[in-house]
């Protein structure tokens, strides 16, 4: 099996994000890491809307990133840490819009190592060398300048290695122009390893360690090293250093170090200033708990600074110094607001905050206030003893603030995101769609949704109105060409025209010039200031004073069809004549003196718009009932002569001539695209050569099962094409390549461009008798996503098979359920005690959840309508249980009734994983599922996470043992057990009597039921230890699984072994059989292998397309949706491979990781070609490209089509 | 006993230089690859190794963090930074010495 991996939703969650001028124009830019995958962001500074310039993909896994300016520039570079060994320094290019590798340094290994740099990076602020460093020992220190040319240039390597020692940050001192320092926070475990009685370790220390760079010398001391707060995590840059021109200072210099608890202002022979970390003062809160600082970040303004430390309860707190030049005064803190945790926040200088969301959508708040005029309580470091260091390993007294609703920050813009996807299923639920949509269990905590995924454009609609009749057609027009918005609407009824006037309102005026009696063919503003109607009776010009000049059809023959642009109009008679007109220089609407008999009727024109600077576009495009289009020059030289001919499947229906820009074919300058849609549904898309006139590469697509009408309109002043038939569909340009996507809007029975103050790029279409005006926000985003909010961290859902309906399990760990907090607080009314009702009140999807101990959970069955995108029922939990695995059973002692039992254990403590008791909830369903009732309960002795139903009985794996039940009066009753399997068992899938069982650890194994002996056997298991986290049956002997680790892989059982264990009745046979290698007699085959990047959390095989091919569509924690599609042939396998092995030498990654050892991280990828990389293939430069091509013995056009044939014909995306 | 041939003494001196000088490159390559084992590894040193590995891999693959986060219901950021704690002494206190 060879397989071709495509991401169709690329990873969503980001871990780290940079602010900076990287455009070197003077606005900011956010670059953000998604893992495996860098993108530049753009806000508006007048909206507050965040839009994507640039994504690429980096083949490699980002670990860190970092800004950086050089003394004196204007430009910001990014470096980037990564598991390459390699640090790498990139350029935005905003002229090519791409990401330029300006350095790549090798200095160690490739992986995720524990002494190889590239985990943390820090940058001196003064952009003159920056530090990388690894998680243990090893640091580097490259010093970076410019060359006489203004380049940048980077030095060999300084090391700052200290052996056994464990890094856990580090960060650039702010000290002016001085040497350049960097302060790490270090731990030493070489005593620690060597002392038997453990009195070393408890005495660890947690050293400050600043290095300084000499740039005199040339080299790496370690200058200063002190003991801090052993349970320090973070530490923050605090300004510092002198102005050459004054001597003011910006600040004290130094840093924060953010510890459990408490914040500490550290500097080399400087007092320390420390002060606790505000708590919540919320009824449930244990004191016990510690408080972390998770994310930092620090502004500077003229003359001032701030912090913005963030809790990992989401409390923003706003953090000053006070300090006279470089003496610190005070250190101070005050709650700022809250907003959902994040990996990173940014702030930029037009005043917004990035708030980079560890899960679920990031968000893009502007500053309302900085927390200076609130009456927030501010703690000091003056109101303790010694500024709060009397006693440095004392815990200062807990300090206390009231959580609110924003008050400083304002919501500007959110970014979708999926991650984390925990559970997907691929089904075609919602009505009126020939697409499957993806339903999708995101998020964590109170943030969760079950997302809808449907492929296509989100359509906002503005206005929506009745009209009296059903017209056939709709257009909108300018009075002049340079008009900056639309001023008519015209409808084409099937008698008649109505003209509407756009102003204030819309409205029916009359003295347009149009004749209203008949119906319209087509309407174009020609020339300067005329307008122009074509009717089935003749062509109508109507000149800036309300003059009309008519032209008449010859007598008994009428116009069929017609095609115009600015200077040109060409109709076809029902005599399958020809007539063309151009606009003279005197804007006289002239007849070509001869008629062009086309032999066929003609069915549909089309020519393009003028070239800009050009009298007239020389090609017209014909389209005839005989099944062929020709085009026709327009060129005077050689007037109506046809030049070349296309023959077609069916009759067209429609024809459209667009000019635009596909970086794949040109990259300088926009193609010339014949669009044909046929009376089948089919579109066929070919490139007119703008030379010859010939059609070449041609495309073709199924678009809905109505005959196919083409509008050219603007999408972003771009053009774009319109393509009605059963959906509608958007053919665009969007950074550079060409997209063909569909519209999530009501089908459209003609459309139209709409241009008006309102809303300057919308579009105006027809459905039925309602107009509707509407726009597409979002060009990026090609799967629509509808959400459904849920309580807590989705874990598994089911569909039921008969009613539609989700059942879905929900649970939190470290978090109290409903039920036993409001028992709490009532004891605590009760008691007397005071509870402040606000606080508990407070929305929890924005504040979260008070934290609990360990073994805590927070739980509940969730029942969803995923067609009205509502809960139906929601049934928590209570007894600390928490729900894990679910199933639904019909058992064949009952009938074959459906029943849900659903697997829950009470009292989890998830490291070591263990239980007070599991149960198996079997549950009833009442009112066609609506509501639950349940039957009984069964207790059990481990953790079940997975449960299936198999031949009527319900198979559990609870813990390591995997056992059938089938159902009794009072409980479950356990029919047959198998206890073989080394940590967890996981997954279940069943074919027959077959059972495939996903260990936590041990990878698949294939175990039978023998029904005449009642055993349960294990017969095949896998060679390798696998830590899997998804698996799906493919067929009845292969199994697809994701591990932990971002692998995909596909076993097989040898089908001899197979019809060996299926022959055996008994299975006395495979009770005998000697095992292997310490595990089951026979062992699966491995025939694909490949490393995604991201731990998929969902697989399956299904069709995406009606009609097409079965795929596996996998979904991923960080929001990955990407499939997996099987090769039908060998040449396919031939071709692509090739292709890929060209794309690999030719697209160096930019984090400079080897693409074959990044996808064959840790075993080599086997038996399956990389997409994302081929795909890559349309923006290599056009050299590159036919160089290629020219290897693999096809043209460009050719390795183009079958990349778009490989995506269309199976994803439909 | 038979007499030790020229050659055989001269193969002898070469070996022992040799090993001579492969056990000093051996140790460099201990002191400069951390993590590195050699033949007196005892079981604890090398269980802590795997461990620190493994730790500071968990750090560096962000997916992998995120899982863990989700399933303990913490924050990423305290995850990471248990991890990283966790390195200093991952497998408890070594085994006393024997007197010997």
């Amino acid at each position: 099996m060879h397989l071709y991996n495509l991401t169709l939703q690329p990873p969503t969650a980001t871990s780290q994000a940079i602010v900076g001028n990287f455009s070197g124009a003077r606005e900011q830019e956010i670059i953000i890491s998604h893992g495996t995958r860098l993108e530049l962001l753009r806000a508006d500074k007048n909206t507050g809307k965040l839009s994507t310039v640039i994504a690429s993909d980096v083949f490699g896994q980002i670990r860190s990133l970092a800004s950086f300016r050089l003394t004196g520039g204007t430009k910001d570079y990014a470096i980037v840490g990564s598991d390459s060994g390699r640090i790498i320094i990139l350029d935005y290019d905003p002229k090519t819009s791409s990401f330029v590798k300006l350095h790549e340094e090798t200095f160690g290994k490739s992986g995720a190592r524990r002494i190889v740099p590239g985990q943390y990076l820090a940058t001196d602020p003064k952009g003159r060398s920056v530090m990388i460093s690894a998680m243990e020992k090893s640091k580097l220190v490259y010093i970076l300048n410019r060359d006489t040319a203004a380049n940048l240039t980077i030095s060999s390597p300084l090391e700052a290695h200290k052996p056994s020692a464990i890094i856990h940050h580090i960060v650039g001192v702010d000290v002016g122009f001085e040497n350049p320092m960097y302060a790490a926070l270090e731990v030493d475990y070489a005593e620690s390893d060597q002392d038997p009685t453990g009195e070393a370790f408890k005495n660890a220390e947690k050293m400050l360690t600043y290095y300084e760079l000499d740039l005199g010398l040339n080299h790496v001391v370690r200058k200063w090293s002190e003991p801090t707060d052993p349970r320090a995590n973070l530490l923050v840059q605090v300004p510092g250093g002198q102005l050459a021109s004054s001597d003011r200072f910006d600040g004290p210099s130094g840093v924060l170090i953010c510890c459990e608890d408490h914040i500490i202002y550290r500097h080399m022979d400087a007092p320390q200033h420390r002060v606790s970390i505000p708590r919540r003062k919320h009824p449930l809160e244990d004191p016990k708990r510690g408080c972390l600082i998770v994310a930092a970040v620090m502004h500077k303004m003229k003359g001032a600074f701030f912090f913005l430390l963030q809790s990992e309860d989401g409390d923003l707190f706003k953090v000053t110094i006070e300090h006279e030049d470089e003496e610190v005064k005070a250190l101070k803190i005050k709650y700022f607001d809250t907003v959902p945790v994040a990996t990173s926040l940014c702030i930029l200088k037009t005043g917004f905050l990035f708030v980079v969301s560890e899960f679920g959508n990031h968000y893009f708040y502007q500053f309302q206030h900085l927390g200076d005029a609130d009456d927030e309580p501010e703690f000091s470091s003056t109101s303790y003893p010694s500024f709060g260091m009397a006693e440095p390993f004392v815990p200062l007294p807990h300090v206390h603030f009231r959580p609110r609703t924003l008050l400083n920050l304002a919501l500007a813009d959110e970014m979708e995101s999926l991650d984390p996807i925990l559970d997907a299923k691929v089904l075609n639920l919602l009505p009126n769609s020939d697409a499957p949509q993806i339903f999708a269990a995101c998020g964590r905590g109170a943030r969760s949704s079950m997302r809808i995924l449907r492929h296509g454009l989100d359509v906002e609609e503005s206005v929506s109105s009745e009209l009296p009749g059903i017209p056939n057609a709709v257009w909108t027009t300018k009075k002049r060409e340079d008009d900056p918005y639309d001023s008519y609407i015209i409808l084409s009824f099937v008698n008649g025209t109505l003209v509407l006037s756009i102003g204030e309102t819309i409205e029916e005026v009359q003295d347009t010039g149009f004749l209203s009696s008949a119906p319209t063919l087509a309407v174009q503003q020609i020339g300067a200031d005329a307008l122009l109607q074509v009717h089935p009776h003749g062509i109508r010009h109507v000149l800036v004073d309300r003059r009309v000049n008519e032209w008449r059809a010859p007598q008994g023959k009428t116009i069929v069809c017609a095609t115009t642009n600015k200077r040109q109009v060409v109709v076809a008679l029902s005599s399958a004549e020809l007539v063309y007109f151009e606009l003279d220089l005197d804007g006289q609407l002239n007849e070509y003196q001869d008629r062009k008999a086309m032999g066929s009727t003609v069915l549909a024109l089309s020519v393009g718009e003028v070239p800009e600077g050009r009298q007239r576009t020389p090609y017209l495009a014909v389209g005839c009932e005989d099944q062929t289009v020709r085009i026709i020059s327009l060129d005077p030289e050689s007037t109506l002569e046809t030049i070349s001919l296309q023959a077609l499947t069916a009759p067209p229906s429609s024809i459209c001539i667009a000019d635009m820009l596909d970086a794949s074919i040109n990259k300088a300058q926009p193609t010339m695209f014949v669009n044909i849609g046929l009376q089948n549904g089919v579109l066929l898309r070919t490139v007119l050569d703008p030379i010859n006139g010939q059609l070449t590469d041609t495309r073709t697509r199924f678009l809905g099962t109505r005959p196919i009408k083409l509008i050219r309109v603007l999408i972003q002043k771009n053009p774009a094409i319109l393509a009605l038939s059963s959906r509608s569909w958007l053919n665009y340009t969007h950074h550079n390549l060409m997209h063909f996507t569909p519209l999530i809007f009501e089908n459209l029975d003609y459309a139209w461009s709409f241009s008006a103050e309102l809303s300057p790029e919308g579009l105006i279409g027809i459905a039925g008798s309602v107009l509707r005006i509407f726009q597409v926000p979002k060009l990026g985003m090609k799967l629509k996503q509808d959400s459904i909010p849920l309580s807590y961290t989705p874990r598994k859902f089911i569909t039921h098979p008969s009613n539609n309906y989700f059942y879905l399990v929900e649970g939190d760990h470290r978090v109290t359920g409903e039920i036993a907090a409001k028992k709490k607080l009532d004891e605590m009314r009760a008691q007397g005690k005071k509870i402040d009702e606000e606080v508990i009140n407070l929305p929890s999807d924005q504040f979260g959840r008070i934290k609990a101990p360990s073994g805590t959970w927070a739980s509940g069955i969730r029942i969803i309508d995923p067609v009205e995108a509502k809960t139906v029922a929601w049934y928590p939990l209570d007894g600390n249980e928490a729900a894990f695995s679910l199933a639904i059973v019909p058992f064949s002692a009952r009938n074959n009734e459906l029943h849900l039992v659903v697997g829950t254990a009470a009292d989890t403590t998830v490291s070591p994983r263990t239980c007070s008791s599991g149960f198996l909830r079997t549950y009833k369903f009442n009112e066609d599922g609506t509501g639950l009732e349940l039957i009984h309960k069964t207790e059990i002795d481990d953790v079940p996470l997975a449960l299936l139903a198999f031949q009527g009985r319900l198979v559990a794996g609870v813990g390591k043992a995997l056992r059938i039940y089938d159902i009794g009066k009072k409980k479950m009753l356990r029919k047959v057990e198998n206890k073989s399997f080394s940590t967890a068992i996981v997954t279940l899938a069943t074919q027959g009597s077959r059972i495939l069982v996903g260990d936590m650890q041990e990878s698949i194994a294939f175990a039978v039921y023998k029904a005449p002996e009642n055993r349960l056997l294990v017969f095949a298991d896998d060679s390798q230890p696998r830590w899997i986290t998804a698996a799906t049956m493919v067929d009845y002997n292969t199994v697809a699984c994701g591990d932990r680790f971002g692998n995909v892989f596909v076993n097989r059982l040898d089908p001899k072994v197979s019809d060996q264990v299926d022959d055996d009745p008994t299975g006395a046979g495979i009770l005998h059989e000697k095992g292997q290698f310490m595990g089951a007699p026979h062992k699966t085959r491995m025939l694909s292998h490949f490393h995604i990047g991201d731990i998929i959390t969902s697989i399956q095989k299904v069709s995406m397309v009606a009609g097409g091919r079965e795929i596996l569509l996998y979904t991923c924690l960080n929001g990955t949706v990407g499939i997996l599609v099987p090769f039908v042939s060998k040449e396919d396998v031939d071709f692509i491979s090739t292709l890929e092995q060209h794309m690999r030498t030719e697209q160096n990654s930019l984090v400079g990781r080897d693409h074959l050892s990044w996808r064959g991280y840790y075993v080599p990828v086997k038996a399956v070609v990389d997409g994302d990389l081929c795909e890559g293939f349309a923006r290599l430069p056009g050299a590159k490209q036919s160089a290629i091509a020219g290897e693999l013995d096809r043209t460009i056009g050719e390795v183009l089509k079958k990349l778009e044939q490989l995506r269309v014909t199976t994803s439909g995306f | 006993m038979a007499e030790r041939t020229e050659d055989e003494v001269i193969d002898g001196i070469w070996n022992g230089k040799l090993r001579y000088t492969a056990n000093t490159q051996l140790e460099h390559l201990h002191a400069r690859y951390t993590g590195t084992g050699h033949a007196d590894l005892t079981k604890y040193e090398w269980l802590t190794h795997q461990h620190r590995d493994t730790l500071s891999s968990i750090v560096g693959h962000a997916p992998l963090l995120s899982y863990l986060a989700l399933a303990d219901g913490e924050a990423i950021g305290r995850v990471k930074f248990e991890m990283t704690e966790r390195m200093l002494q991952p497998c408890g206190p070594p085994p006393k010495k024997d007197e010997e």
